[in-house]
């Protein structure tokens, strides 16, 4: 060999190296985050929001096995979530009587387990086709578990549910989760490896083909690929791991109810997987941790949060169909070319625009839902750390104005926002 | 010789309207053969029959000996046929580089797998290298396949369906919309990738046909009324009728044939 060749060889195992750590650098880094977390933030509320945080990421990320990776709108994903909560809490309870040898932590494997059960079961015909169809028949078998779970009282415990308790549990390693605190290293354990699977599930033969059929599945099947036989691993997958977390959801509150599966819950995952972006692996942990904060952030404060949350859809669909990590995306050439601070004028008026158009958006929707629910002698809110009367033209006419010049606003230095990252992604003149 | 397809009293009808009227023909295995025929004459939908996306209605087909009669294209695909259609069919949203490395997947024996890394398939990888420097796209292999230029893309459709190693290959019209130097291009990379295969392409520009066609099979309103060595066919009074329109009046060869 000669020396420039060995050279290269050599410059080639150190690059395989630095490849290895920074393929798992990210891992180790969420990682240490999450073993770090609950001892920066240490306000004890802090930790069940966490626990729910984290129960949804794993719950989006297999949604987006779906939607973003295989092109499936599923209105019904909650199914296998809650599918797999049951079994883990039946399970839970067998375990609590010594009828099985089940420890907690092996519970979300448990809910994994149901979930692809019945994702075997209901995907063998639901993912036949894709598109409409598969949309539709997503629709009806969620409408047909609602039913079920009326049906079928022993399995779903009615309109009270199914209770466990995590304490009566077999222990592992004598590991107990009596409180909030143990529970969430739990589930971080869980997100953790869930959310490498998934990320090694796309990056396998039939994870690329998913990706492949999404894009096109006429030509899948001219490479010599099933297209609804792609589908169908994919769908099974996204169930398995919906599972988990309906697993983690069982540890977690040691209830389930039919709830737990029904639309609302569908159309949960759907906004905050759409919301944090589709188009990429991170997008439905942004989506999902989002969520969660605003879903307890947000009902302390209001009782029309879930309206927000629609809306926020919404601006999302219509303004960035690429969701919070494609945003964020756009602006890698910027960031490689070190212009990232030249943003920040044109992003704070962006900014401020819309901050005073949601403002005013929000005065107007609080004063018309005090107006529906108030009693008729209240006269005056509390709002935005003043009180309003809101029996008066002054403060409609106050927060129309707010919201129709903030969305003015928003119109004239939006497009220059626009033209600023245009101009500082451009690559850095060599 | 073993005949690579055999099509036999092939009929296909969409609803009361019959398209393809009984096709009989022979394509000899290692032959490059061209299929041609004014608009409308089935061209296209005999080929969605070969490969298995409609059905037939009536008739046998197969393939290297084999009945393939009723099979699926992925079924029919993965006995050594792949082809390639006359509007662009790529996957627009994964890279030029998976969209190969897709199409060899199957062929390298990965089938369904969720326990591969497809990024430590080295003979996948390789394979997809060199067939994107045949394709002349391996500068191009991390964009989206969906914003190559239109010739790229017809170049990325060609690369997609002979990069699996099918030894039966069908071109739907591969220089359609081409310019003159774009068009040598791709009938280079065919005659290239189709050495010792065999290839059965639509094609509308006649230079192409006589370029690359040992024989020429014609198809006019669902029915071939002639299957000869390029010479023979160019001297068809039949063929010449069915392309202009009127009855052979000598020995003059119709433009069109040219």
């Amino acid at each position: 060999m000669s020396l420039p060749a060995a050279a290269r060889s050599l410059d080639v195992t150190a690059a395989g190296r630095a490849g290895w750590l920074r393929r798992y650098a990210l891992w180790l880094g969420a990682a240490a985050l999450l073993m770090a977390l609950p001892h920066v933030v240490r306000t004890s509320a802090a930790i069940p929001v966490m626990n729910q945080m984290g129960i949804a990421i794993v719950f989006a990320l297999s949604y987006n096995m779906l939607l973003g990776q295989g092109g499936m709108l599923s209105f019904g994903h909650a199914v296998y979530f809650g599918l797999g909560g049951f079994v883990a809490a039946h399970v839970l309870n067998l375990a609590g009587r010594g009828v099985v040898w089940v420890p907690v932590p092996l519970l979300p494997l448990v809910g994994g387990l149901g979930g692809l059960g019945f994702a075997v079961l209901y995907g063998s015909f639901s993912t036949r086709r894709a598109g409409t169809v598969f949309a539709m028949i997503s629709l009806g078998v969620g409408e047909m578990m609602a039913a079920s779970s009326l049906i079928f009282d022993k399995f779903f415990g009615g309109e009270e549910g199914i209770t466990a308790n995590r304490t009566k549990a077999p222990l592992l390693l004598g590991l107990s989760f009596s409180t909030d605190r143990q529970v969430y290293y739990l589930i971080a354990f869980w997100v953790l490896v869930a959310a490498a699977l998934m990320y090694a599930f796309s990056r396998t033969p039939v994870g690329r083909l998913a990706n492949a059929v999404r894009d096109n599945p006429e030509r899948a099947e001219f490479v010599g690929y099933s297209a609804p036989l792609v589908r169908f691993v994919s769908f099974c997958a996204a169930g398995f791991f919906a599972g988990v977390a309906g697993g983690l959801f069982a540890v977690n509150y040691e209830i389930l109810t039919a709830a737990n599966m029904g639309l609302a819950a569908s159309g949960a995952v759907l906004l905050m997987t759409y919301i944090g972006g589709i188009g990429s692996f991170v997008g439905p942990v942004l989506g999902a941790i989002l969520f969660t904060f605003l879903q307890s952030m947000l009902s302390d404060y209001t009782g029309i949060w879930l309206l927000y949350l629609g809306l926020l859809f919404l601006a999302t669909v219509l303004f960035v169909p690429m969701g919070l990590a494609g945003v964020l995306m756009m602006h890698a050439p910027a960031w490689r070319a070190g212009r990232v601070a030249h943003l920040v004028p044109a992003y704070v008026a962006v900014a401020l625009a819309a901050l005073v158009a949601v403002a005013g958006v929000v005065g107007l929707l609080e004063m018309i839902h005090f107006l529906v629910t108030a009693p008729a002698a209240a006269a005056t809110k509390r709002l935005f750390w003043t009180t309003i009367a809101v029996r008066t033209p002054v403060p409609w006419l106050a927060f129309t104005a707010l919201a129709v010049a903030g969305a003015l606003a928003a119109r004239r230095v939006g497009p220059r926002a626009a033209a600023a990252l245009a101009q500082a992604s451009r690559p850095p003149a060599s | 010789m073993t005949a690579a397809i055999e099509l036999m009293d092939v009929r296909k009808a969409f609803g009361p309207t019959p398209i393809i009227r009984g096709v009989s023909l022979t394509i000899e295995a290692g032959s490059r053969q061209a299929l041609i025929g004014p608009n409308g004459a089935g061209k296209s939908t005999l080929f969605n029959l070969i490969t298995g996306k409609y059905p037939v209605s009536a008739g046998r087909i197969r393939l290297k000996g084999e009945d393939v009669t009723g099979r699926r294209p992925h079924e029919i695909n993965r006995r050594g046929l792949s082809r390639s259609f006359q509007v662009t069919n790529i996957f627009p949203w994964l890279s030029v580089f998976e969209n190969v490395r897709c199409s060899l997947l199957w062929p390298l024996g990965y089938g369904y797998s969720f326990w591969h890394r497809v990024d430590a398939a080295r003979e996948a990888r390789e394979r997809t290298e060199r067939v994107l420097e045949q394709l002349n796209l391996a500068g191009r292999r991390h964009l989206p396949a969906g914003v190559l230029s239109y010739a790229e893309q017809r170049a990325l459709e060609i690369g997609i369906t002979i990069a699996g190693g099918a030894d039966v290959i069908l071109l739907d019209e591969p220089t359609s919309g081409m310019s003159r130097s774009e068009t040598e291009q791709v009938v280079q990379l065919i005659r290239q990738v189709t050495v010792g295969k065999t290839l059965l392409m639509v094609e509308h520009d006649m230079s192409v046909v006589f370029d690359l066609a040992d024989r020429i099979a014609v198809l006019v309103y669902g029915q071939i009324i002639a299957h000869d060595a390029p010479e023979r066919i160019r001297a068809n009074a039949a063929v010449q009728e069915a392309y202009l329109g009127l009855p052979q009046d000598g020995g003059g060869q119709a433009p069109a044939l040219r």
